[in-house]
């Protein structure tokens, strides 16, 4: 060793050609031996888009792996009527700054999206990197009320509701939150129990993972003998959770694997559980395409209500009236169709004039699918 | 659309379609419809124009004043001429500093003195408190034909060159717009392309300055001029390892982040290596590198691919929306 830094790639190791290569045939290898093509869910947005990105998916496919997007993006999966309920609070009054996280601005709705409207003067949309900086905005607005519009799974639901610990102590006044906190194992389960899709296997989301551990996928496992496996976002670690789960089901010995090991403990982050426990309750959410899913969503302690956006305005979420349009989002999140067999994909639904909120995020499987994979224009 | 949305402007096809839609058939002649970088006018002359909005005016490797100089002067040099005077218009929101101001202009002179071009006119206007983005700068250049493009001419097996480490402005500019703590030390790249000028007769055939919309949006253009699809190498491409860093946490592809000096090149085969050592032997260049190739076999006519490190083959799109950091 000389001492001296290296300026290697991040990541490098895991990308490599060779390590892709080795992974892959030994993925067929296993494959070989069965009889049709394996159907695996990559459960989170960030999978399919690292599966566009480094152009694997047609490589599984010819390795016999066929790969379904699952519901994992937030933005996707959040309905129309919380961006509706925001944009009502920015053009009726005068005192709101919005803060947000910047793919949730372009979503479409009847009413527009937050980055068409146009604020009543003295409200407006900050888009925020951090939830910490929605805090720092109403520290330095007082006489503004700052609504930070969270939408997020468990891998920043954690993050979010630390604003609330920090705003209490710094005894805040005008700051609150509008939460679209959505959990991930409960829409697994009400996706394998709609009986709509014949999945082989689970790719579970890795950030995810990071928060709540292994343990609350066991069921899929044990209750439907499903196998699965916990991912990283480097090809090689895809690669990875797809052998071990074509290991499983040759094997017949379903379990949760934990192909993320350098980052995913067994146990999660307890600190950020306790956390969660402390502030949040569950309660059943509404999700695009899966409909009302029992114990799936998470909300503020009515001990927090005073952080509660809902409560704090009285905002009135208003499901069940999103307005009739051919697209097809709801089964796309759900799997049951590719972004092409959408009669909006690529001709009014482009990532310019997007119809829906697969068209619209960075983790939607439309827009992935149009960037990577060539969409034309049909009209 | 009915309205003007900010993503017209962003750089990508919304923009392409409203120029070739809206602009191009209403003033329609032969000079325009080259639709390069400059207009090349009778007498061997170029002439460039180009307006400059950017936030925040000052960032890490430049300001508004260093872009709007090195801009118009890269316009002209990518389009083959030597640039040589400059016009300058102002527009200034009342109530802006004086104190910016000057800064502007002293850096203005700098980069045109850097750049030997003159500054022989202007205009200086002041919009109400409001309704202007503290200043707007347009700057239009005429410079002297050196060489001409010649998209007609590449044909399968041309090199495909860039002339340094993409993406430097674009990730300088966000990092700085929404003051990330994130990474230190990325510096806008803005900086003037006259050392290019010399590969006009040494073989180059297509040359573009790298702007909004990054390296992929610059390729799918070239695609889309000729009629051979192109096939660049994701490990060929010269990325700064901080950039990388930054990249990855942001969830940002570096193919779509602007640069204002860099270039995308293209050379005969046999030319290539030549001019990739005139590059490098230049400070600017020192990170030039050929990063792929006009296909005849894969891919077709229109699309651009890159082969990616893992190696798979992706198919590169134009930008078609404002790049915003990732929700996770």
């Amino acid at each position: 060793m000389t001492g001296s830094v290296s300026h290697r790639t991040p990541f490098s190791d895991w990308r490599t050609r060779e390590t892709t290569e080795h992974l892959l045939r030994a993925i067929e290898a296993e494959t070989r031996h069965l009889p049709a093509a394996l159907k695996l869910m990559e459960v989170c947005g960030t999978h399919t888009m690292a599966l566009h990105r480094s152009g694997l998916k047609p490589r599984l496919r010819e390795a016999g792996i066929e790969l379904i997007s699952g519901p994992g993006c937030p933005v996707c999966i959040t309905p129309d009527y919380y961006h509706e309920a925001v944009i009502d609070l920015l053009t009726t009054r005068n005192d709101i700054i919005v803060c947000t996280f910047g793919d949730l601005t372009r979503v479409p709705t009847r009413k527009g999206s937050l980055q068409t409207v146009v604020p009543q003067p003295g409200s407006r949309l900050k888009i925020v990197y951090s939830p910490e900086e929605a805090v720092q905005e109403a520290r330095s607005q007082p006489d503004k009320q700052v609504i930070f519009f969270g939408a997020g799974f468990e891998t920043t639901i954690p993050g979010i509701t630390f604003t609330v610990k920090t705003a209490t102590e710094l005894n805040l006044k005008n700051y609150s939150l509008l939460t679209a906190f959505w959990l991930i194992p409960p829409a697994l389960k009400a996706i394998i129990e709609s009986g709509e899709l014949a999945i082989n296997g689970f790719i579970y989301p890795g950030h995810v993972s990071v928060i709540i551990g292994e343990k609350p996928y066991a069921f899929i496992a044990e209750k439907y003998h499903l196998p699965g496996a916990i991912s990283g976002f480097e090809p090689a670690d895809i690669l990875l959770g797809v052998l071990s789960v074509v290991r499983q089901i040759r094997s017949g010995k379903p379990l949760v694997a934990n192909e993320y090991q350098r980052v995913v403990k067994p146990q999660g982050n307890p600190q950020a559980l306790a956390l969660m426990e402390k502030y949040l309750s569950k309660t059943p959410a509404d999700w695009r395409g899966l409909g009302i899913i029992p114990d799936s969503g998470l909300k503020l302690k009515p001990d927090y209500s005073a952080f509660d956006a809902l409560k704090k305005f009285s905002l009135k979420l208003k499901p069940g009236q999103a307005g009739k349009t051919a697209c097809r989002c709801g089964e796309v999140l759900k799997g049951l169709i590719d972004p092409g067999n959408c009669p909006l994909f690529g001709r009014q639904c482009r990532p310019d004039s997007p119809q829906g909120p697969c068209m619209v995020s960075y983790e939607g499987a439309c827009l992935i699918e149009y960037k990577f994979s060539g969409a034309k224009d049909h009209d | 659309m009915t309205k003007i949305s900010l993503e017209l402007g962003s750089g990508g096809r919304l923009m392409r379609d409203f120029i070739s839609g809206k602009v191009v058939p209403l003033f329609k002649n032969p000079i325009l419809s080259e639709l390069h970088d400059a207009a090349h006018l009778p007498g061997g002359l170029a002439l460039t124009t180009d307006s400059y909005t950017v936030d925040p005016l000052f960032f890490p490797g430049g300001d508004i004043g260093s872009l709007c100089i090195n801009g118009t002067v890269n316009d002209l040099v990518v389009s083959g001429a030597r640039p040589a005077y400059l016009t300058l218009s102002l527009i200034i929101e009342e109530g802006f500093e004086l104190e910016q101001l000057e800064k502007i202009l002293q850096s203005i002179k700098r980069t045109a003195r850097k750049n030997s071009v003159e500054i022989v006119t202007g205009d200086t206007k002041v919009v109400p408190q409001g309704q202007g983005g503290k200043i707007y700068i347009n700057t239009a250049g005429v410079g002297r034909l050196l060489g001409r493009p010649q998209p007609r001419k590449i044909k399968p097996g041309d090199k495909i060159l860039v002339t340094g480490e993409i993406g430097e402005h674009g990730l300088a500019i966000m990092l700085s717009r929404n003051n990330f703590p994130l990474v230190s030390g990325v510096k806008s790249d803005c900086a003037p392309l006259l050392f290019l000028l010399p590969l006009w007769t040494q073989g180059a055939l297509w040359m573009r300055d790298i702007t909004r919309g990054g390296l992929a949006t610059v390729l799918a253009e070239l695609a889309q001029t000729i009629s051979y699809p192109l096939l660049v190498e994701e490990d060929k491409i010269p990325y700064s390892t901080r950039l990388q860093g930054a990249v990855e946490i942001l969830g940002i592809d570096p193919l779509y982040l602007a640069c204002e000096g860099r270039a995308l090149i293209v050379a005969p085969a046999r030319k290539a290596e030549l001019i990739l050592k005139r590059l490098r032997s230049n400070p600017r260049g020192r990170k030039a590198a050929i990063i792929g190739e006009v296909q005849t076999k894969t891919g077709q006519p229109g699309e651009t691919l890159l082969k990616t490190s893992t190696g798979g083959l992706r198919l590169l799109e134009p930008l078609t929306s404002e790049l915003l950091p990732r929700i996770c």
